[in-house]
């Protein structure tokens, strides 16, 4: 598997380290309600399909990645960087 | 047709021509009391405990495939119970325990081989820790022998001792366990359950869950609706899109984990043989194949397959411990979908649905679990109480954060185990 780096390029798998999904970049406030917390540190769709979810570029540039792809034939579909989603 | 001796003699006399299958290939019954979704060695193991514990055998087992194709045809056959913390500790206590009367119970030989498990370790603080994991298997009744060096030598000759980065410093020995054949387990239980009366359906694949007034009525599958007054989900690998179908998110991510054979050879690895510092382990199959695997490849995927930087790290610590094993050629590779918990510990329990039980999150360890992880799972289905031995396998534990089983006592957390 090969992922696209937004600022490096396209990269071997190793290079990337892995955090799952993408439910990372919302993160419920912190007097929300247990079961958002649950919600944000326990439950997954874990899709069979198209899924999104963060990669970091540990031994490239250091930049956390979102990546779209699809699990059931490791395709990459997009990839940007988590900051730029962080801003808009 | 129960086995035998005899009859194994009558057979290969007469030209083996009395063998029936093994199990009845029914039509769907509209209704059923109870309807299990998912035909792997979990699920017969439900279907057929719940039979043989409980007397109910209005039962269905729903297979979308055939029975014995999913990981319990696909997995590296290893029969343990070295774990230590309480929960897992006494549950695989007693599945071991089930292991050991299984063929007898069953009537089927699933050539379980009680040949040892050697969990090896290289330094001083692992030593420590095997100590203390030796202690907890004794405590819970189980057996462990912690090896020095020279007596790990002598019953593993064939490992790199030389090797300075990696030093073998001993192993912690658990005689008990060992490994099964997996696909005999499946068709064990299969026939087992099916000689009771439960109907195994196979090709049968479930669409949806039925649900009315929060209380479960029935599966939608691709031979028609059935209706059931109790439904499990055991479909471990898949346990998130089944619960789906029932509106539920699960504490679950799905990942690869791979394994590997080699092409047969001659006896050579008597035990079953884990490396302390990299992820691979190892034992030798009756047929002669070696068969190996590492650890997750850590990123969610259904592909069942794996990507190479695993497959060449598990090959590098094979050799890396037992350089003799570079010459055999790998047959195939293949990867398991694994259904990962945060705590890295399996789920056996009720949902927020009436009628609706989970059994899942066996992370990479659901070939051993499955005699202890079916009777615990039919007795809850049947009585409404928690087994004995799996009172703590609870859905609600990461919620709350009580009773987590983190046995790597890496955190609670998906991507950790």
């Amino acid at each position: 598997m090969r992922i696209t780096c937004p600022i490096c390029g396209e990269r071997d798998s190793r290079e990337f380290s892995y955090r799952g999904a993408d439910v990372a970049l919302r993160r419920p406030s912190p007097d929300a309600s247990e079961a958002a917390w649950d919600d944000y540190v326990h439950l997954r769709d874990n899709p069979a399909g198209v899924t999104r979810d963060l990669w970091h570029h540990a031994a490239g540039c250091s930049a956390w990645v979102v990546v779209t792809r699809n699990t059931v034939t490791h395709e990459v579909l997009e990839t940007q960087l988590a900051a730029d989603e962080v801003r808009a | 047709m129960r086995f035998s001796g005899l009859r194994v003699l009558k057979e290969g006399l007469t030209g083996n021509k009395g063998w029936g299958p093994h199990w009845r290939d029914p039509e769907p019954k509209p209704d059923y009391d109870i309807v299990i979704i998912g035909g792997g060695g979990h699920g017969l193991a439900t279907a057929y405990y719940l039979a043989k514990e409980h007397g109910l055998t209005n039962i269905a087992v729903l297979e979308k495939g055939y029975i014995g194709g999913g990981n319990v045809g696909r997995n590296t056959t290893i029969v343990r119970a070295n774990y230590t913390m309480p929960g897992n500790s006494e549950f695989y206590s007693h599945s071991l325990k089930l292991w050991e009367g299984l063929e007898e119970d069953l009537n089927y030989n699933v050539m379980h081989s009680q040949r040892g498990v050697i969990n090896l370790f290289h330094s001083d603080g692992q030593r420590d820790y095997a100590a203390r994991r030796a202690n907890a298997i004794v405590n819970q009744g189980d057996d462990a022998q912690l090896l020095d060096r020279a007596r790990v030598k002598k019953m593993l000759p064939y490992l790199d001792y030389d090797n300075a980065r990696f030093p073998i410093y001993g192993g912690l020995y658990h005689p008990r366990g060992g490994t099964a054949r997996h696909d005999a387990v499946a068709w064990g239980f299969a026939r087992g359950a099916d000689r009771r009366g439960v109907d195994l359906l196979q090709n049968c694949e479930v669409t949806g869950i039925d649900i009315e007034d929060g209380k479960v009525t029935g599966v939608q599958t691709s031979r028609g609706p059935i209706r059931a007054r109790k439904v499990g989900i055991v479909v471990a690998g898949r346990s998130g899109q089944v619960a789906a179908m029932a509106g539920m998110r699960l504490p679950i991510e799905s990942n690869i984990l791979q394994a590997f054979v080699t092409e047969g050879l001659k006896p050579c690895i008597d035990h079953v043989v884990t490396f302390g510092m990299g992820h691979f382990y190892i034992s030798q199959s009756d047929k002669g194949g070696l068969v190996f695997g590492g650890d997750l490849d850590f990123y969610a995927s259904y592909a069942a397959r794996g990507n190479l930087p695993m497959a060449e790290h598990v090959m590098e610590a094979g050799i890396a411990l037992m350089p003799m094993i570079g010459k055999a050629r790998v047959l195939r590779s293949w990867g398991g979908i694994m259904d990962m918990t945060p705590d890295g510990s399996p789920i056996i329990d009720r949902t927020g649905i009436e009628g609706l039980y989970l059994n899942g999150g066996w992370c990479y360890g659901g070939f051993k679990a499955v005699p202890g992880s079916g009777h615990a799972f039919a007795h809850l289905m049947a009585t409404e109480r928690y087994h004995e031995n799996a009172t703590k396998f609870r859905l609600d534990r990461f919620r709350d954060g009580y009773g987590l089983m983190d046995e790597e006592g890496t955190g609670s957390q998906h991507n950790l185990h």
